[in-house]
């Protein structure tokens, strides 16, 4: 039987890749990917926890909706810094990002 | 093994390759396109779940939107992706002991918990649940989410805007 | 039965169903999608241009799509130089699969249904957008720039489209108080005073279904004067027709999709005199999904393409703003009643 822990040790697994992604990578298009692997793992508990512990108003359902609207924002803004940056600075890469102004 | 564990460990397998293939792939186009079967493994986990209407919007939104658009971020930014830029940095041992050990963490307290069986019924109609409970009881956390759609669509155009 | 329902039933049967349903759907798709419709297609331009299209092979030429296939078979599969090998196979079955997916929530005729989801018309945007990731893959790993530029315009296109047809969806969501596509076609006909607002989402999903199928006047992805055959360049026969077979797919799906939620799906004027509802119902489908693919061919065959930047004015600047506004009054309309 697949209970909650099954759910919950799966979603800390895709956390942990996330973030070691976010660690390592100098992209910041593959920083995006990390964020959004560890933005996975939190809706994946919200929704497990809707199924196993709190059905009420689906709850976990709609804090998972509002978690994905707003990983479609930040997608659109992070990358459209991105394609500023790389227009100006001809780099993507974090670690040379370095001015304040371009 | 019945068809739930059956469906839950190949899910799983698919997300956690998909996952490792995008944090490790050298090539980014590589790694963007990994987030497909990662995605779609958590659409499948959602319908595990049965949560359709999560499930819909996660394939519409993240599989169908956000990986278009950081694909297409990539080809456009070629010069800076390509195989010739190192893409990864010096804190390969340190970020791979930070992520361990969270995950060995949350694994110990995740594991020693007493989960209980599923508690309560999920209501049988689940767009229509959904939608009731975003325009009843969370319905300003619907109209702040609108607001920061409307802030992020003026930025991203303002910020990507090509300055005559 | 809900998505959920599918692990409640004995599995093993389902997977068995599912498996012959995925077959017979495939073969419905491959011959009555680009093996029928590629001829159609030939003869149709012809006709409009009036010459006389393919009519050696078999009678009247019905069998040129089929030696068109085995020639297909026959030849070589070249792999382009520094080619990535993985996406480039991956990615014309991405786009095959996806438009086999699209099938999955069509009701042919009552109770004729892979399965009908309750989330049914949300998931065939969702499936449809899938194919935007093929193509993109596709174009990438040909490591040919006209490939590449073809899949970017592709992506650019496809995204801009799926607005003006997702707020066409969630008109018609608002007016029957469900996403399922069996449920839509049994709420139609539409009540009258919601004509107007119903023509305009049609006309607007038309345009952007057009669109999504990277067809004239919107086949700026491939446009072979400037692109060569954009994003599918470099790929040769069995690969390129796993492309068409996307292509056309898409193209019958799109019009099945506008038959159920525009049309009536199923449901006919009258009932045909001595068969059963199902063949009824089958016979009015494939009616109307046909009509509706002849309409989007004389409209290829008719319009000159467009240039990118007006493609992408008209649906940001155009059907967006229109299919909003569109929106409003409906449900203005459907609250008030």
């Amino acid at each position: 039987m697949i209970g909650l822990s099954h759910y919950l040790v799966l979603s800390s697994l895709l956390f942990g890749l996330g973030l070691y992604g976010v660690l390592t990578r100098r992209n910041a298009v593959a920083i995006l990917m990390g964020i959004e692997l560890m933005l996975n793992a939190a809706n994946v508990n919200f929704v497990a926890f809707t199924r196993f512990v709190d059905p009420t108003f689906v709850r976990g359902h709609v804090a998972a909706l509002i978690v994905i609207t707003l990983a479609a924002c930040e997608a659109v803004v992070g990358l459209a810094l991105v394609i500023n940056a790389y227009r100006h600075l001809e780099t993507v890469n974090v670690d040379q990002v370095d001015l304040m102004k371009g | 093994m019945n068809a739930e564990a059956l469906a839950f460990y190949a899910l799983a397998a698919m997300v956690v390759v998909g996952g490792g293939l995008v944090v490790q792939s050298r090539n980014l186009v590589h790694a963007a396109v990994s987030l497909v079967p990662t995605l779609l493994g958590v659409a499948g986990l959602y319908v595990l779940l049965h949560a359709e209407f999560v499930t819909a919007i996660q394939l519409l939104i993240y599989v169908g939107a956000i990986t278009v658009l950081i694909l297409f971020v990539i080809l456009l930014t070629e010069g800076a992706t390509g195989l010739r830029v190192p893409q990864r940095n010096e804190q390969v041992p340190l970020a791979l002991v930070v992520s361990g050990a969270l995950v060995l963490l949350l694994w110990a307290v995740l594991l020693r918990v007493p989960w209980g069986p599923p508690a309560g019924t999920l209501p049988p109609y689940n767009p229509g649940a959904v939608g009731r409970s975003l325009l009843m009881p969370y319905v300003l956390a619907f109209e702040v989410t609108s607001l920061v759609i409307l802030a992020c669509l003026v930025g991203a155009i303002v910020i990507a805007r090509r300055e005559e | 039965m809900g998505v959920g329902g599918l692990l409640a039933a004995v599995w093993q049967v389902e997977i068995v169903r599912m498996v012959v349903l995925a077959a017979v759907v495939f073969t419905f798709l491959a011959v009555g999608g680009p093996l029928f419709l590629v001829l159609a297609e030939r003869k149709i331009s012809a006709w409009i241009q009036a010459r006389v299209g393919p009519k050696h092979v078999g009678p009247h030429g019905l069998l040129q799509t089929v030696a068109d296939t085995l020639k297909l078979l026959y030849k070589e599969n070249i792999l382009p130089h520094r080619a990535d090998v993985v996406l480039f196979s991956v990615a014309p079955i991405l786009v095959a699969v996806a438009a086999l997916l699209d099938w999955v929530v069509i009701p042919f005729a009552p109770g004729w249904v892979v399965r009908d989801l309750n989330v049914g018309v949300l998931y065939f945007a969702a499936v449809s957008s899938l194919t935007v990731i093929g193509i993109l893959a596709g174009g990438w790993a040909s490591n040919n720039k006209y490939s590449l530029l073809g899949a970017l315009r592709s992506a650019a296109q496809m995204v801009s489209y799926e607005l003006p047809l997702g707020f066409s969806l969630i008109l018609v969501a608002t007016i029957t108080g469900t996403l399922s596509t069996v449920r839509i076609v049994e709420a139609q006909p539409y009540p009258a005073y919601l004509y107007p607002s119903v023509v305009v989402a049609a006309v607007v999903f038309l345009i952007a279904a057009t669109a999504e199928a990277n067809r004239i006047p919107f086949d700026l992805p491939e446009a072979e004067a400037e692109l060569v055959a954009g994003y599918f360049s470099e790929y040769t026969p069995m690969r390129f027709a796993l492309f068409q077979l996307g292509e056309y797919g898409s193209l019958l799906a799109s019009s099945a999709l506008f038959t159920t939620l525009f049309l009536g799906g199923w449901k006919g004027p009258f009932q045909i005199p001595g068969v059963g509802p199902v063949v009824d119902g089958l016979v009015w489908f494939l009616l109307k999904t046909y009509a509706v693919v002849f309409f989007l061919m004389w409209v290829r065959w008719t319009y000159p393409r467009l240039r990118i930047d007006q493609l992408l004015g008209l649906s940001w600047k155009v059907l967006l703003p229109v299919s909003m506004v569109n929106l409003l009054v409906a449900g203005l309309l459907v609250v008030v009643r």
